[in-house]
């Protein structure tokens, strides 16, 4: 589903600041993979979200979605069938309309065409439908502008949103870190339910070692701009929280003695 | 005195399309948008040209076409061009100066900053043909009104549509817009069409109801629109959510403002040329508010936690705030000082043509100005 070739991507080129991102990264993931993305801060793991959503153009490799090369196609060509829920819950949805005007915008698009009425009957019934399973009581309050709704559930209907039609790839960035305990395991048994259901192939970041274990079937380590492992089959399965960590503090020690020799040179 | 408020009735209906234009880049795009200073005289010229050429409908349908090319401009210079906001409307407003001024003559190398509109057959002289036994300024608050109730209807239908809601969601969060494969570039420019369209409309309807269009009669406009939007939220109490109701309180925010300074006028309040300035501070105050209530409420609070923990409460909120009601009171003396004695000599020429033009047009005397333009032009 997900083809990725050798990409990089440097920022600030030639300045003091430039900061390699990407470098020569590859990535393949299957239909209906769900693999989530561990790394520490900087590994570049919302940069590669970014460079497979589109937001700029790589400086060089290539990417495939669906066997279709999308290496220069821009963010609102790539969006028609790339999902993708940021950390922040407020990034997500537009306040100022309501439940049922932000859903219509993921899912009437071009299916109906500009200048019809966004939000019909009909469409009011597909969206009590999609929301009844949140058990948040939002299939009842359509008509609620987005905006006075808590967190949780602005990113569970961010959610629904991206899944509404069903994406070819959804990137899921921290979608739970903003969260407190409780609605963040909610909101992750609906996107694992959800995700399962309709076999959508999955990349999910997150900071959580064991859901990086549970959730999915392949658990990948980022490190300076590669990916350093990929776990996935039995050696997933025999991995636990202590043996990830130390796998973690591997890549991460050596990247780090590495950088003392370059300070402690100067 | 009756007659001056459904004067202003008329005039703020008749500003109440550029208002509703205001209230689309200001409030739903969040972009405050100074092409109206603009686009408005467009309409003006547009419609006085074709006007006195004898079509006044092709005259309001081609100032709102052509109000809507400079929205147009504008969003290209804002989205392609990536010149800032604010600085892409200036451009555009700057630029329409010429524009105007070519449009009005009748040859490249003199420049007409007046069109008269005298003996034009307008839609408002038909309208009151039609109907000779009813009072005239009624007749034309009717049609006006009739105006005014379309372009609400057919605002109201276009923002619950895809391509509506898709602009009001780009005003909101455009980074999320991106994500749902929205152009959000192409929503920006096509919402800067749309209210610059009923801007120009709106100035069609100002040429022909007041039978001049005047290169600088729009200075300042996009002021009082922001003024009559706050207005019209203000009218609304707080029931700001509901979209529908938004747009007619932009309308009735527009009458309420005009009423207002007919008012204010008529009582002598201020004289006609203060309208500028009132209309800053209604905005400063109106903005002003929110913050002020804060810091009050922060101020209320320190001052309550420090008396119980029994230490003497430090002098700086309260220090502030008399200090801010110091200067608010020497700024209303020096005002009213200002006002006052300046009353009598306006006393004597206030009939009510005088009051007219100085109160739509600003505050210039149209002979001078042809002077002084022609002398340049020349």
């Amino acid at each position: 589903m997900l083809k990725i070739n050798n990409i990089s991507k440097t920022f600030y080129p030639g300045t003091v600041n430039e900061k390699k991102a990407l470098d020569g990264l590859s990535l393949e993931l299957q239909d209906g993979d769900f693999a989530t993305i561990i790394g520490s801060n900087g590994a570049g793991k919302s940069t590669l979200f970014n460079a497979i959503a589109g937001v700029w153009t790589t400086d060089s490799g290539e990417i495939y979605i669906d066997g279709e090369n999308v290496t220069f196609a821009p963010e609102t060509y790539r969006a028609k069938f790339v999902g993708r829920i940021f950390q922040d819950p407020m990034k997500g949805t537009s306040p100022s309309l309501t439940i049922e005007e932000n859903l219509a915008l993921a899912y009437s698009g071009g299916r109906k065409g500009f200048l019809r009425s966004a939000v019909s009957k009909k469409d009011r019934e597909t969206f009590r439908e999609v929301l009844a399973p949140l058990d948040m009581g939002l299939e009842d309050r359509l008509k609620v502008p987005m905006g006075t709704l808590s967190g949780g559930q602005r990113q569970a209907v961010t959610l629904i949103m991206a899944t509404i039609v069903t994406p070819k790839l959804l990137l899921l960035d921290e979608h739970t870190a903003a969260l407190d305990p409780l609605t963040a395991e909610k909101v992750l048994a609906i996107t694992k339910q959800i995700v399962e259901e309709r076999k959508i192939t999955t990349l999910m970041i997150t900071h959580n070692m064991a859901n990086s274990l549970e959730l999915g079937n392949r658990t990948i380590l980022m490190d300076n701009g590669a990916i350093a492992i990929d776990l996935k089959g039995d050696e997933r399965k025999n991995m636990t929280v202590p043996g990830l960590l130390e796998l973690y503090r591997q890549v991460k020690g050596k990247a780090l003695d590495n950088d003392r020799m370059l300070l402690s040179s100067e | 005195m009756l007659n001056s408020i459904s004067g202003a009735v008329l005039t703020g209906l008749v500003y109440g399309l550029m208002v509703l234009g205001v209230y689309i880049t200001f409030r739903i795009l969040k972009i405050p948008d100074l092409t109206v200073d603009g686009s408005i005289v467009l309409g003006m010229s547009v419609c006085a040209v074709l006007t006195n050429a004898g079509h006044p409908f092709l005259a309001l349908l081609l100032a709102t076409a052509c109000g809507a090319i400079a929205g147009l401009v504008t969003g290209v210079l804002q989205t392609k061009v990536k010149v800032p906001a604010i600085l892409s409307g200036i451009l555009t407003m700057t630029g329409l100066y010429s524009v105007n001024l070519l449009i009005m003559s009748d040859n490249w190398h003199t420049s007409t900053p007046t069109l008269s509109l005298l003996g034009a057959s307008t839609i408002y002289t038909k309208a009151v043909k039609l109907f000779p036994s009813l009072d005239t300024t009624f007749v034309k608050i009717i049609v006006t009104l009739i105006i005014c109730a379309v372009a609400v209807v057919f605002v109201e239908m276009f923002f619950k549509t895809h391509l509506g809601l898709s602009i009001r969601a780009t005003g909101d969060n455009e980074e999320m817009v991106r994500s749902t494969s929205i152009h959000s570039d192409a929503m920006k420019t096509i919402a800067l069409s749309l209210a610059n369209a009923l801007v120009a409309l709106s100035g069609a309807l100002f040429a022909q109801y007041m039978g001049y269009s005047d290169v600088t009669a729009g200075s300042g406009t996009v002021v009082v629109g922001f003024a009559s939007v706050i207005i019209g939220e203000a009218l609304l109490l707080g029931k700001k959510d509901n979209l529908s109701l938004a747009f007619v309180g932009a309308i009735l925010g527009s009458v309420v403002y005009r009423i207002i300074v007919a008012v204010a006028i008529q009582s002598e309040v201020f004289p006609s040329y203060f309208l500028k300035l009132v209309s800053v501070l209604i905005i400063v105050v109106a903005l002003g508010i929110k913050p002020a209530k804060d810091a009050f409420a922060k101020a209320m609070n320190k001052k309550a936690r420090i008396s119980k923990s029994a230490v003497k409460p430090k002098a700086s909120a309260k220090g502030a705030i008399k200090a801010i009601s110091v200067v608010l009171a020497i700024i209303a003396v020096i005002t009213l000082t200002v006002v006052f004695s300046k009353a009598p000599e306006e006393n004597e020429n206030s009939s009510d043509s005088v009051l007219t033009t100085q109160e739509e047009g600003g505050m210039y005397d149209s002979n001078k100005i042809i002077t002084t333009q022609s002398t340049e032009a020349e």
